[in-house]
């Protein structure tokens, strides 16, 4: 029998979290390229997900059973990636393979190429969709395993994506849970700037789903809304999580200039310094 | 080889199919609403348990499919040709790029779609669909074909694109002949050794009609229907510019990248020869009844006559 999440503790999950906020920068400062913002706003439910919740097997990667963890925003690949090396999928070495020929952790996670990944990602606006085809196939099944979602805000501006939320809800699929990284900022700019969301619950809400807002920063609130979406048994579920781009380096918090670029050496020696 | 009398449209062969396979568990069905035109709603109708329908909102059923397909299902999801296209991106990064068995079928492709008029008719899909890695891409010529051809794909280890049309033809298989269908191996219906009339789809009646016009005037032409586009048959059609040594590729398509597209580039490598592309000349079509427009692009088997004494003037 395959437990869900590792049996530990606030404690025990906040200290992985940190573990692989320096992987996360590890992984971009040493290929020089990457995306460490998306990354680092992620972690923490990342961490909740594989931690505390999802039932997933090491020794059988394929095992048809699992539970599905679909990284829509598949840039965020260096969060993915450190997180599967705490829950055993990789090894250290895997980790530096990162975006480098031939290696198991692509640019952007991928499926055919990294153990633990479901989704072969990298356009945005796809994984809510696949998300819920793996959710209608266990119903069909009659399992129990469940499939997690985890969107970009600025994400949200594809229009596949509310193809997608309304199928959620028009087919009732109550095995699967949308996570928004509501941290405000995309690839350009401020979201604010790029295309204004308002209200991203209330849109949830007006189609039918059911939303819980939380702090993303916080595992306790993140533990709480991962056992609320196992209770929401009438239809989808949805957890925007407010977060910080870029959190735990000081210099790339809510800032847009770390979506998507590499700290420099300096820059480095300074963040391995504020996440020790 | 005497072609069969009655008549079928392929996407009724794909229907069938469907239903052929609705005591299989593993097989879902997806639909965008056309589900009455593509006719994927034969199979709704008998086991609407595994039919999905997604709404107009082709990008999400495609994804839906993979994800489904990931989970040990097998999809057939089909829409209209053109509105497939609109899912391209989708079909690219989510299906092909993974190589996961997802089954497309695009119904109503080619201006024989008639009179929807040139937003309904795509005259492309094959050309795209077949730049990308992993695809295997078909367009049967009928009904009986189509069917034959679906229920394959049942067990085709590689993600699909097929492309059905609207209106009925004169068949060309019968339920016996469709049984020697091979995805991957073009079927000869007639042989003959002055050129290698190659079609595809509606156009292989015209193929066959204009193999009867040149035979009367001492010209024997061997006719294929060439239903997989890739991986292309080119043990065939490299076969057939050396016993020919002229060649005709004969499409309800652009002559650019399809059909046409692809025995030009084995061709070229392997035994160059004359050829003549009948088809869609780079332009889009318009409004009319399927023979009106095909007489008006100069796709009628009076072409194809034409186009092979042309290029075997140029051997």
């Amino acid at each position: 029998m395959v437990e869900r999440g590792m049996g530990l503790g606030i404690d025990d999950l906040e200290s992985m979290a940190k573990r692989c906020r320096r992987n996360i920068v590890r992984m971009v400062y040493g290929i020089g390229a990457g995306h460490p913002g998306g990354s680092l706003s992620a972690i923490d439910m990342l961490t909740g997900l594989y931690g505390h919740r999802l039932r997933v097997d090491v020794d059988d990667p394929a095992w048809g059973d699992r539970d599905r963890f679909i990284m829509s925003k598949g840039h965020a690949s260096p969060g993915v990636y450190s997180i599967l090396h705490e829950r055993g999928f990789l090894t250290e070495e895997d980790l530096w393979t990162f975006r480098k020929l031939g290696g198991s952790c692509q640019g952007h996670v991928d499926m055919k190429w990294c153990p633990g990944v479901d989704f072969s990602a990298g356009s945005l606006g796809m994984g809510l969709s696949f998300g819920i085809g793996c959710a209608l196939a266990a119903k069909l099944d009659g399992s129990e395993r469940s499939s997690w979602v985890m969107l970009g805000d600025g994400e949200l501006q594809e229009g596949q994506i509310w193809e997608g939320v309304m199928a959620a809800v028009h087919h009732e699929i109550d095995n699967l849970t949308v996570i928004v990284d509501r941290n405000g900022i995309q690839n350009d700019d401020f979201c604010e700037s790029q295309m204004r969301m308002f209200d991203v619950s209330e849109k949830f809400a007006s189609f039918g789903w059911a939303v819980m807002e939380i702090d993303g920063h916080n595992m306790s609130q993140i533990l709480d809304a991962i056992n609320w979406a196992d209770q929401v048994t009438d239809g989808p579920a949805c957890i925007v999580m407010h977060t910080v781009k870029g959190k735990g380096v000081s210099y790339m918090e809510n800032n847009p200039k770390f979506h998507g670029a590499a700290p420099n050496e300096e820059q480095f020696n300074m963040a391995m310094e504020e996440l020790s | 080889m005497s072609a069969p009398s009655g008549g079928g449209a392929s996407r009724d062969g794909y229907g069938a199919a469907l239903l052929d396979m609705v005591d299989d568990d593993k097989v879902v069905v997806l639909e965008a609403d056309l589900g009455k035109s593509t006719k994927s709603c034969l199979f709704r109708a008998e086991k609407p348990s595994h039919t999905v329908s997604l709404g107009i909102a082709e990008q999400n059923m495609m994804l839906v499919a993979a994800g489904m397909a990931t989970s040990g299902y097998v999809p057939f999801a089909s829409t209209f040709a053109i509105f497939s296209e609109r899912a391209f991106e989708q079909v690219r990064n989510g299906i092909a790029r993974p190589n996961i068995v997802v089954h497309i079928c695009g119904s109503h492709g080619g201006i024989h779609t008639g009179t929807d008029g040139s937003s309904a008719q795509s005259i492309e899909d094959l050309a795209i669909y077949r730049t990308l890695p992993n695809m295997t891409v078909l367009h049967p010529c009928d009904d009986v074909s189509a069917k034959a051809l679906t229920l394959a794909l049942r067990h085709h280890d590689q993600p699909s694109y097929m492309r059905t049309a609207r209106n009925k033809v004169s068949r060309s298989y019968s339920e016996e002949s469709a049984k020697e269908l091979t995805i991957g191996k073009g079927h000869v219906h007639r042989t003959g050794s002055d050129v290698a009339i190659i079609a595809c789809g509606v156009m292989l009646n015209e193929a066959l009609d204009a193999a009867d016009i040149l035979s009367k005037s001492g010209i024997n032409a061997t006719v294929v229907d060439m239903h997989t586009i890739k991986p292309l048959d080119t043990e065939l059609v490299t076969k057939l510019a050396k016993e020919c040594g002229a060649i005709v590729t004969a499409e309800d398509h652009s002559i650019i990248g399809g059909l046409g597209g692809a025995v030009a580039e084995c061709i070229v490598s392997e035994h160059p020869v004359p050829l003549e592309r009948v088809g869609v000349q780079d332009r889009f079509g318009e409004s009319g009844d399927s023979d009106e427009l095909l007489q008006l692009l100069n796709m009628k088997a009076k072409d194809i006559v034409k186009a092979a004494n042309s290029a075997i003037a140029r051997r």
